[in-house]
C-alpha cells in the first residue's frame, strides 16, 4: 500500500477525478468535504500529503492551514493548497500560513501528480 | 498520414460518388490516367493548379479536397498541442489520433475549446475580480467546473486501460460539469450584461453612440431613401434617449454621414453589386460607384446583416489613433478601453496615407479567427494651403470563409502570410512583441 493522501475538496467530480489519478499512481487516497471539522480528521487520519482546496464549506482553507500549522502533529506535514483564484495576494496567504505549495485551478493532472510526488515520496 | 496526403483519397472518393471513369477525369484535366491513379492512391503530392482543375471538374471546393471533413478536427487538436499543456503531446500525430480515435479526438476537441470559453471570460473579468465578491464566487464555480472537466477529460484521453465503469462514470460526470458549467457561464453573462448596462447609462457618450447603433444593427433604412435627411436624422436622435448633448452632436454627424454614404452609393445598386460579386469588395465597389475606399468600406458595414454574405466589422480612426467608430464582429474583439494592438492594419494605413492596405490577420489567443482586412488613411476635411492635413483610417474586417488550417506555418507556430495580431496588450498572450506597451494579465495560470 503507497502513501496516504487526504484530499479535502467540496466539488464531487474533482474529488472523483483527482482519487483516480492518486490511486492509479499507488497512493491510498481519503476525501473530506467541508471545512468545518477538517482539522480533526486530518489528526485523526494522519495522512503523509494533505491536498487542500481553498474556498470550503464552514471554514476557509486558510483557516484549516493555519489551524494545521499550530498544531505538534501537523506543523510540518506537507499540504498542496488549490484555490481557483490565483492572485497574488492568495498565493501569498498561502505562503504565510505555510502551504507547502500552491496551484491554481484549473490544473493538469500532470501538475498535480508532480506536485504530490515531490512533496511525499512514495 | 497528414491531412494534406489524404487529398487522393478524397479525389478518388469523389470520382467514384460520381461514376466517371479514371480516364474520363484524367483527359479533363490533361493528364495521364496513370498518373492519376498515383494521385488516388495518395503517391502523388498535388496542389496548385491542377488540384484546382480537378476540383472544378468533380464540382467541389478545393479545400474539401485539400483539407477534408476532419480539418477542423485536426486542426484544433494541433492548437490543444501548441499550448503549453500540450507540450508532451505529439503534434505531428494529430492526423493518426483523429483518425484512429475520432470519438477520443473529438472529446479532447470538445474540452480543449470549452476551456477556451472559460479562459476567456477569465480574461474579460481578471480585472474586477478583486472588487466583485458575487464575480469572484461565480469565477471561483466556473472554474471549479473548468478544473473538474480538465481533469477528467485527462484522465479518459491519457489512460490507456481504464474500466467500463470508471469509463461511463466519468463520461457522466464530463456531462453533469457540462452542464453547469453552460449554466454558470449564461449567468456570468447574464451578470455582465446587467452591469454593463448599469455602466452604459453613466458611461461616455461613445458608449452611448455605440449602444444606439448596436440597437439599430448599423443600419438605418429610414436613411436610405433620396432626400434632405434632417428632418428623419432629427427623429433618430430623438428616439435615442441620450443623456446629454454631446451624443446627439456626434451622432447627428454620424448619421449625415450614413445618409451621405447612401445617396451616393444608392442601396439597391449596393445590393445587386454585393450579390453579383462572390467575394466582399470594397475597391471594386469603389471603383462601381466613383467613391473613395473608406466610403466603400463604411456603406459594406452597414449594411443590414440579411443584405450581407458574411457579417463584417469595421473600426474608424483619427490621426492620433484614437477609435471613432466601431462595429464590432466575432472572433475579433475590439477594446472598449485604452488602445487597440498597434499592429492592426489600421495604424499601419496612418503610417501610409493613401496606400490601400489588403491583408490577412490572425487574432492571438486561443480560438481566434483569421480574418481579411481592407485599411486605408484618407485626408478629411476641404484641401487647402498651409494647413495641416488630417487623415483618418478606416479598415474593414471580413472573416475568412474557408479556415486556413493546411497553410504552411513558421517555426513559431505563425501562418505564413498572415499577420499575427491582438486585442490589446493587456490581454495579450504574445510574447517577445516590438509592439508591446505593458505587460499582459495572461499570467502563467492562464
Amino acid at each position: 500500500m503507497g502513501k496516504h493522501v487526504l484530499l479535502i475538496e467540496d466539488e464531487p467530480n474533482i474529488i472523483e477525478a483527482i482519487s483516480f489519478l492518486l490511486n492509479r499512481d499507488g497512493w491510498r487516497v481519503d476525501t473530506h468535504s467541508n471545512g468545518i471539522d477538517a482539522v480533526e480528521v486530518v489528526q485523526a487520519k494522519s495522512p503523509d500529503l494533505v491536498v487542500l482546496d481553498v474556498m470550503l464549506p464552514g471554514k476557509s482553507g486558510y483557516d484549516i492551514l493555519r489551524e494545521l500549522r499550530e498544531g505538534a502533529a501537523t506543523s510540518d506535514l506537507p499540504v498542496l493548497v488549490l484555490t481557483a483564484r490565483g492572485q497574488s495576494r492568495d498565493r501569498e496567504m498561502a505562503e504565510r500560513f505555510g502551504a507547502s505549495r500552491f496551484m491554481t485551478k484549473p490544473f493538469s493532472n500532470a501538475e498535480v501528480l508532480e506536485v504530490v510526488r515531490e512533496l511525499v515520496t512514495p | 498520414m497528414s491531412m494534406s496526403t489524404l487529398t487522393g483519397s478524397r479525389i478518388r472518393e469523389r470520382r467514384l460518388m460520381l461514376g466517371v471513369r479514371q480516364t474520363q477525369l484524367a483527359a479533363s484535366v490533361n493528364i495521364s490516367a496513370s498518373y492519376l491513379n498515383l494521385i488516388e492512391h495518395n503517391r502523388r503530392r498535388i496542389g496548385g493548379k491542377l488540384l484546382r482543375d480537378l476540383a472544378a471538374a468533380l464540382g467541389v471546393e478545393q479545400a474539401l479536397l485539400s483539407e477534408g471533413a476532419e480539418a477542423a478536427l485536426i486542426a484544433t487538436l494541433r492548437e490543444a498541442a501548441a499550448t503549453p499543456l500540450g507540450a508532451a503531446a505529439e503534434r505531428d500525430r494529430a492526423d493518426e489520433f483523429a483518425g484512429r480515435f475520432p470519438g477520443w479526438a473529438q472529446l479532447v476537441m470538445g474540452a480543449h475549446r470549452r476551456i477556451g470559453e472559460l479562459e476567456h471570460i477569465v480574461e474579460t473579468l481578471t480585472d474586477r475580480l478583486a472588487h466583485d465578491p458575487h464575480l469572484a464566487a461565480s469565477m471561483h464555480e466556473v472554474l471549479s467546473m473548468v478544473t473538474a472537466i480538465r481533469s477528467t477529460a485527462g484522465i479518459l484521453a491519457d489512460t490507456r486501460e481504464i474500466e467500463p465503469e470508471w469509463r461511463d462514470r466519468f463520461h457522466r460526470n464530463l456531462n453533469e460539469d457540462a452542464v453547469r458549467l453552460a449554466e454558470g457561464a449564461q449567468s456570468l453573462v447574464a451578470y455582465l450584461d446587467r452591469a454593463e448596462g448599469d455602466e452604459a447609462r453613466a458611461s461616455s457618450p461613445q458608449d452611448e453612440i455605440e449602444a444606439f447603433l448596436r440597437a439599430h444593427d448599423f443600419h438605418f433604412s429610414a436613411l436610405e431613401a433620396p432626400g434632405d435627411p434632417q428632418a428623419t436624422i432629427s427623429m433618430l436622435i430623438d428616439a435615442g434617449n441620450f443623456a446629454s448633448a454631446s451624443p446627439r452632436v456626434m451622432m447627428r454627424a454620424l448619421l449625415e454621414r450614413y445618409a451621405a454614404d447612401a445617396q451616393r452609393m444608392p442601396l439597391g445598386a449596393v445590393l445587386a453589386e454585393v450579390a453579383a460579386v462572390p467575394q466582399i469588395d470594397p475597391a471594386g465597389m469603389a471603383r462601381r460607384f466613383d467613391v473613395d475606399l473608406g466610403t466603400a468600406m463604411r456603406r459594406l458595414a452597414m449594411l443590414a446583416p440579411d443584405h450581407l454574405p458574411v457579417p463584417l466589422g469595421l473600426v474608424i480612426c483619427d490621426a492620433s489613433g484614437s477609435t471613432t467608430f466601431r462595429k464590432p464582429i466575432e472572433g475579433f474583439p475590439l477594446p472598449r478601453f485604452g488602445g487597440a494592438c498597434p499592429l492592426w492594419p489600421l495604424y499601419s494605413a496612418l503610417g501610409r496615407p493613401m496606400a490601400a492596405l489588403h491583408m490577412q490577420v490572425r487574432q492571438s489567443g486561443r480560438g481566434a479567427g483569421q480574418f481579411d482586412t481592407y485599411a486605408i488613411a484618407q485626408p478629411i476635411g476641404p484641401q487647402q494651403f498651409d494647413a495641416p492635413m488630417l487623415v483618418e483610417a478606416h479598415m474593414l474586417i471580413v472573416p475568412e470563409k474557408t479556415a486556413q488550417t493546411d497553410v504552411p506555418t513558421t517555426d513559431a507556430g505563425q501562418v505564413e502570410g498572415v499577420r499575427q495580431i491582438g486585442v490589446t496588450c493587456r490581454i495579450c498572450p504574445r510574447k517577445d512583441c516590438i509592439g508591446r506597451r505593458e505587460p499582459s494579465i495572461m499570467s502563467e495560470e492562464f
